[in-house]
């Protein structure tokens, strides 16, 4: 082989990897991607009954029940709609009437949301990523959500530290 | 008085930087020594002045001085001590100043050890750790001072996040910063050789052990974070692929390839141009997991813009370095001599395939990391990449990776006899058959596809063994003389060995564990069993127990296999009420083997029952000896002759040796 032909070899061979990860990135795009909506955006939208999708908003005040078997049910609104959600298992740590919540699922006929996972991840104020900003572009955000009243003194301790 | 001593010495190291990153550059053009000693002596201050600012902190949170913002904001006084130190860097100025704290370790470190480096070269590198450092001290000062001081101090601290109260934290961050941070010295390497303009084999074995050293730190912290992560979440999983724990993978990738093709320029003088690049590649992306990390970019965008000081300064350093390295290399990669010729099939050719799978590996963890943050700032859509996507990208260019792990150390430099290589294999490859047909007559249910991951770790771990046995003539030569050849056998050999070994064992570990894991969930109360996988766990009953900052409800659970009992788990649920009830679960584990039970609780009821959540994890545990036994790979690697005592001189002495390599 001369140095050409090793080069093109070597070259070629990198095209080929990169050519099948780029298919493989591409296809996992098209399956494996789940979309985030609010209640009022469910609404909205028409999510046929069986697509996956990640649903976040606050659980409603009094809105949870615990049935048999790990069985639960809440609601989750987000100011301008409310979608029943239920769900089988244990509950993360952080989940909280009035709290921001993030549930993966799909709704069904009768247009319950079923979830099969209801997330953990918080930051430290207890509102997930998503629900805090779709609650701020609707117009619903209030500065005190999730900052119980003992956290909401020491921050403005802090504002004029800073 | 402490918290203005600690700032004033941060302060100080950011102008002893600012020297050693201008002062040496001046020293090497005009070629005075004197000048370029500056570098040494500067580096040297400045991890003295870091290490003082860093104890500062430390005593702030150790006195519990609630008058600093940062200790209480984070702290205690009820907190046990051990927290109150790793709770130094259980927020974002701590883990800044705990970062350029270890980037001045190996400043440190570079000048106290690099005597043998030409001058120039050491007078390059540390003023670009310099530059580094300057950058990483302005960020500190100007948007997260440590040592800021409330007016009115309260009598009280708000204690720690309570999921960052355990041991973990004291070893995970800091492990995983001496990775990230460490590959900043190829990075300042690389950087030095392009200004030079001059790289040859002996560059290579200077950055080598700096790399191993970084990986070594990097694998084992990665993997201690993906084991807290499953004892303390309580869901008993250990890798979500979250944005997080991508940015501590991609460096891991990239700077997995480097090591490989540091090799390559080593011993052959070879893929100079890459290599280099891929020393920049590391550190750029153990840049941007700082960046994802640390400028709020994941937690929301809009705190990200909101308050964007933070963000925008980190992105301002990002930008300017990667493009900057990037523009340098641009500029004068070029310019450097290419070395060693190879046939495709050679050992060169294989650690080039290897290099390729792992950075398009990479390449799709980056994608799968930003689309979603590229995808919101672009259209407002809002999706999430979650173990799917990484399971179809990821996985796929894995496995023909691991299928070339066993040839690579088989094939001659140069010109490699693919054929002589896998007659060689023959063992092995019965070895991952037999394997694959046991598990799969063996086992129910699962996936097809388990019994043949198996059989391919079985091949990678067999691969690695008789790589050895070649080597040292295992049954082929009277056993006197195997023992001889094995003590001969260099460090490093030993070392690639246990290393490719930990990969097919960790990978046997990850099958077993997410084809076979059993979970039982269900509301159980005091007398209740539960039986999972043969074992029968019997909950005997709750009680209360008040911790030093925290109150817990216990269960306490007995275990018995067919009849006898085991051993007991307590697994529990404590509450903090000093961060406003926010409880934890402290999930009970009982290894058995390689294998666990896994206890964690959920909320009781009314009715005096307990949600609780087992599993029973087969194998689970060589999830992390497989890491474990990477870095002792890489440690005897380390470890060997050739790079402690090594002949690392400027390529005009090394040509007469090449040939003999």
């Amino acid at each position: 082989m001369t140095r050409k032909q090793r080069r093109l070899t070597m070259i070629g061979g990198s095209l080929a990897v990169l050519a099948v990860a780029a298919a493989l990135v591409l296809n996992a795009m098209r399956d494996s991607i789940v979309f985030f909506s609010t209640p009022v955006m469910v609404a909205e939208k028409h999510i046929p009954p069986g697509r996956r999708f990640r649903l976040g908003g606050l659980v409603e005040k009094g809105s949870l029940v615990h049935g048999d078997n790990l069985a639960v049910s809440f609601k989750v609104s987000d100011g301008g709609a409310t979608l029943p959600v239920t769900y089988t298992g244990l509950l993360p740590d952080l989940f909280r009437e009035g709290q921001g919540v993030v549930a993966e699922g799909a709704l069904d006929a009768s247009g319950v949301f079923k979830a099969d996972t209801v997330l953990a991840k918080h930051d430290e104020t207890y509102m997930p990523k998503e629900v805090a900003d779709a609650l701020k572009k609707q117009g619903h955000w209030k500065d005190d959500y999730g900052k119980p009243a003992d956290r909401a003194k020491p921050a403005a301790i802090q504002g004029a530290a800073r | 008085m402490i918290a203005e001593a600690g700032h004033y010495a941060l302060v100080l190291a950011l102008a002893l930087a600012l020297i050693q990153s201008t002062l040496p550059i001046l020293g090497a053009r005009l070629r005075d020594p004197a000048l370029m000693n500056v570098a040494r002596s500067a580096a040297l201050a400045q991890l003295l002045f870091v290490a003082a600012s860093f104890a500062a902190l430390v005593t702030l949170h150790v006195t519990s001085d609630f008058s600093v913002v940062n200790v209480f904001e984070n702290s205690h006084s009820l907190k046990p001590m051990i927290y109150k130190v790793t709770g130094v860097w259980g927020n974002h100025e701590g883990s800044m100043l705990l970062w350029v704290s270890i980037l001045a370790l190996f400043g440190g470190l570079v000048a106290a050890f690099g005597n043998n480096l030409p001058l120039s070269l050491r007078a390059h590198v540390l003023a670009v750790q310099a530059w580094i450092a300057s950058a990483f001290y302005l960020f500190i000062l100007i948007t997260s001072n440590p040592f800021l001081r409330i007016a009115n101090p309260p009598i009280e601290g708000r204690d720690l996040n309570p999921v960052l109260q355990d041991i973990g934290l004291a070893v995970h961050p800091p492990m995983l910063y001496l990775g990230y941070v460490g590959f900043s010295i190829s990075f300042s390497f690389a950087i030095a050789a392009l200004i030079e303009g001059r790289i040859d084999a002996a560059w290579a074995r200077w950055v080598r052990p700096w790399t191993l050293m970084a990986w070594i730190f990097l694998t084992l912290g990665i993997a201690m974070g993906s084991y807290w992560a499953y004892y303390e979440l309580g869901w008993g999983g250990w890798w979500f692929w979250d944005p997080v724990e991508n940015a501590s993978l991609m460096p891991w990738l990239a700077g997995t390839a480097l090591l490989h093709s540091l090799v390559v320029m080593e011993k052959r003088n070879a893929l100079k141009v890459w290599t280099i690049l891929l020393s920049i590649l590391a550190f750029s992306l153990s840049l941007l997991g700082t960046f994802l990390v640390r400028s709020g970019v994941l937690t929301s965008v809009h705190a990200f813009a909101t308050d964007p000081r933070r963000g925008v300064f980190i992105l301002l350093i990002l930008c300017i370095f990667i493009g900057g390295s990037l523009a340098l290399y641009a500029w004068r990669a070029s310019g450097l001599k290419q070395g060693g010729l190879f046939a495709p099939i050679s050992r060169e050719g294989a650690l080039v395939l290897n290099n390729l799978l792992l950075t398009t590996a990479c390449a799709t963890v980056l994608t799968g990391t930003l689309y979603p943050l590229a995808l919101e700032v672009l259209t407002g859509d809002k999706i999430s990449v979650g173990a799917p996507f990484f399971n179809l990208t990821f996985g796929p260019l894995f496995v023909p990776l691991l299928v070339a792990v066993p040839f690579g150390p088989l094939l001659a430099w140069k010109r490699g006899d693919l054929l002589g290589a896998a007659q060689r294999l023959i063992a092995a490859g019965v070895a991952a058959l037999v394997a694959m047909a046991v598990v799969w007559a063996w086992t129910t249910g699962g996936s097809a596809f388990a019994p043949l991951a198996i059989g391919l770790g079985i091949f990678v771990i067999a691969g690695a063994v008789s790589d050895l046995a070649e080597r040292i003539g295992l049954f082929r030569v009277p056993p006197a003389t195997t023992l001889r050849r094995a003590r001969g056998l260099p460090r490093s050999n030993w070392g690639t060995a246990f290393a490719h070994a930990g990969v097919g064992i960790a990978l046997i570990g990850i099958v077993c564990e997410t084809t076979w894991n059993s979970e039982y969930i269900g509301m159980m109360r005091a007398g209740d069993s539960a039986k999972i996988a043969g074992y029968d766990l019997e909950l005997e009953g709750l009680r209360e127990r008040q911790g030093p900052n925290y109150r817990e409800r216990v269960a306490q659970f007995a275990v018995s296999l067919d009849g006898e009992r085991l051993s007991q788990m307590t697994p529990s649920k404590r509450n903090f009420t000093t961060r406003g009830g926010m409880s934890t679960t402290e999930a009970a584990l009982l290894t058995r083997g390689v294998s666990q039970l896994y206890i964690s609780l959920g909320d009781p009821a009314p009715d005096g029952s307990i949600a609780v959540r087992i599993y029973y994890k087969p194998m689970v545990l060589l999830i992390w000896f497989g890491p474990i036994l990477m870095a002792l790979g890489g440690m005897l690697s380390l470890s060997d002759r050739r790079l402690r005592v090594g002949a690392p001189k400027p390529a005009r002495a090394m040509r007469g040796f090449q040939a003999a390599e």
